[in-house]
C-alpha cells in the first residue's frame, strides 16, 4: 500500500503539489493531467525521487524521506526518455547494472538478467550495443533494467510519449501483462480504459479520483 | 547516435564496440589483456623505431586474427584516425624526416589498434570489475571502488550521448538555416548536456545505483 498524506511540494517557488491525500492499493492506477499539473512530480514521490516539502509518502509503511533506498527496492521507475536511463554499452550489462548493490552469485545474476530480458521480449539482445537500439527497444531495455530488481510496484512516467504507434502498443502490451502493480502517467486515454482507477491532476491537486469511465469523461470535459 | 550513424554509413561499426565471441582473447581475463596492452604499448614507445612499430603492428594483426572479429571490425578501430594520421605524417615528415614521421604515426595507429583489440574482445563490465579490483586498496582511505568504476562507466556512456546531442544541435542549426557560431552551438550543447546529466543522475537514483 502506498500512502500519501497531506503532501505539498514546491518547485522553483511554484506550488506543484497541493495537499494530496491518497491511498494507492489498486493493481493498475492511471494518472492524467495537463502539462505542469503536477503528475510527474507526483510519480517521483512514489519511489522517493522527490521528497515532499510537507507531508509524508510511505510504501508498505516505509517513509520515503527516511527509507529512500528500501522504497526504491520496492518501487521501480520507468522514465519517458530511455536514453536517460541506459548506462552500460550492451543490453545485458545495462540490465545487470541494476543488481550492482545485490549480493548474488554470478549464476543467479545471469538468470535474473535473462528473465528480465525475456519478460520484455528482448531474448537474444544480450550483446547488442544499447545505444544503437531503436526507441521502442530502448524503452523495453529500460523496463527490463527496472524489472530485474524485482520491484513490487512499477511507476511509469509517460513511457510511450517518445514512441511510434507500433512501439507504443508493444510497450503497453508488456506493461499491462506484468504481475507488478502499476502506476502510469500517460496522455493515452484509451489505454486507461483497462485500468482500475484513474487520478486526474489539475494545478497540483487530484480533481477526479474514480474508475476509468467516470474519470476519463470528467477529464475530457475538463480539457474541453 | 550521430557518430554511430556516420560510422555505419561508411560500412563500419563504431570503434570500441564489444564484439561477442569465444576466442582465446575473449576468454582471457580483462586484467591480463590490460596488462598485455600496457606492456606492448610501453615497448613500442620505448623502442621508438621502425622495428618496434613493425612488431607492434604484427602483434595487432595477429591479435585481430586470434580474436576472429573480422577485417571490417579491425579497420573500424583505426578508421577515425585517418585524416589526423595523414596530417600528422605530413607535419612530422616536414619537421623530422620520413623515418621519424612513420615511427610516430605508426606508433599511434598501433596503439589505437591494440587498445581497440582489447575493447572489442572485453565487456565493459569486465573491465570495470578489473578496475574496481585494482583500486580496491583505496578503500582504506575512504574511496568506494564500485563508485569509481560506476563513474568510469558513466564517462564511457557520455561519449555517444554527447556526440548525439552535438548532432542534434547541428541539425537544429541547419533546419533554421543558421551558421555554426561558437555561441549558438556551444550554449545549447552545454545546456542539453547538463540537462541530460541531471536526467541520468535521477535515473541512477531511481535504479538504486546511488543507494
Amino acid at each position: 500500500m502506498i500512502r500519501v498524506r497531506q503532501v505539498s511540494h514546491r518547485l522553483g517557488g511554484r506550488l506543484v503539489l497541493d495537499g494530496l491525500e491518497l491511498d494507492l492499493a489498486e493493481h493498475r492506477i492511471g494518472v492524467v493531467g495537463a502539462n505542469g499539473s503536477g503528475k510527474s512530480t507526483f510519480a517521483r514521490l512514489l519511489n522517493g525521487l522527490v521528497v515532499p516539502d510537507r507531508g509524508t509518502v510511505s510504501v508498505d509503511d516505509l517513509d520515503t524521506r527516511r527509507n529512500g533506498a528500501a522504497v526504491r527496492r520496492r518501487v521501480g521507475f520507468v522514465f519517458t526518455d530511455p536514453d536517460a536511463q541506459i548506462v552500460m554499452p550492451t543490453v545485458a550489462e545495462d540490465v545487470a547494472l541494476s543488481l550492482r548493490r545485490h549480493s548474488l552469485p554470478a549464476q543467479e545474476r545471469a538468470a535474473r538478467v535473462a528473465d528480465a530480458l525475456a519478460a520484455v521480449g528482448l531474448v537474444g539482445f544480450d550483446d547488442r550495443p544499447s545505444h544503437l537500439l531503436s526507441g521502442g527497444e530502448k524503452q523495453l531495455l529500460a523496463l527490463a533494467s527496472v524489472l530485474v530488481a524485482q520491484p513490487d510496484v512499477l511507476v511509469c512516467d509517460e513511457p510511450t510519449t517518445l514512441l511510434d504507434l507500433r512501439n507504443t502498443r508493444r510497450v503497453l502490451r508488456i506493461l499491462l501483462g506484468l504481475p507488478q502493480r502499476l502506476v502510469m502517467v500517460t496522455h493515452d486515454l484509451d489505454t486507461l480504459e483497462e485500468f482500475d482507477r484513474v487520478l486526474v491532476f489539475e494545478s497540483g491537486r487530484v480533481v477526479v479520483d474514480a474508475a476509468p469511465p467516470e474519470a476519463l469523461a470528467a477529464y475530457r470535459a475538463l480539457v474541453g | 547516435m550521430a557518430t554511430s550513424m556516420t560510422a555505419r554509413r561508411q560500412g563500419f561499426d563504431p570503434p570500441g564496440l564489444f564484439q561477442p565471441g569465444d576466442s582465446v582473447l575473449h576468454r582471457l581475463p580483462a586484467g591480463w589483456k590490460l596488462l598485455g596492452l600496457a606492456v606492448l604499448l610501453t615497448a613500442v614507445v620505448v623502442a621508438s623505431s621502425l622495428a618496434g612499430v613493425a612488431i607492434g603492428a604484427a602483434a595487432a594483426v595477429a591479435g585481430y586474427g586470434l580474436a576472429r572479429v573480422g577485417v571490417r571490425v579491425a579497420v573500424a578501430q583505426v578508421w577515425p584516425l585517418r585524416w589526423f594520421a595523414v596530417v600528422l605524417l605530413a607535419l612530422q615528415w616536414w619537421l623530422a624526416g620520413l623515418e621519424r614521421a612513420v615511427v610516430s604515426v605508426g606508433s599511434l595507429v598501433v596503439a589505437v589498434a591494440l587498445a581497440g583489440l582489447v575493447t572489442v574482445t572485453t565487456r565493459v563490465s569486465a573491465m570495470l570489475a578489473t578496475f574496481a579490483t585494482a583500486v580496491s586498496p583505496l578503500r582504506r582511505v575512504g574511496v568506494d571502488p564500485d563508485r569509481v568504476a560506476l563513474l568510469l562507466a558513466l564517462g564511457i556512456r557520455a561519449v555517444p550521448l554527447v556526440a548525439g546531442l552535438a548532432a542534434e544541435v547541428r541539425q537544429a542549426h541547419r533546419a533554421r538555416g543558421l551558421p555554426l557560431d561558437p555561441r549558438t552551438y556551444g550554449v545549447p550543447l552545454v545546456v542539453r548536456t547538463l540537462r541530460r546529466a541531471d536526467g541520468l543522475g535521477e535515473a541512477m537514483t531511481a535504479r538504486g545505483l546511488d543507494d
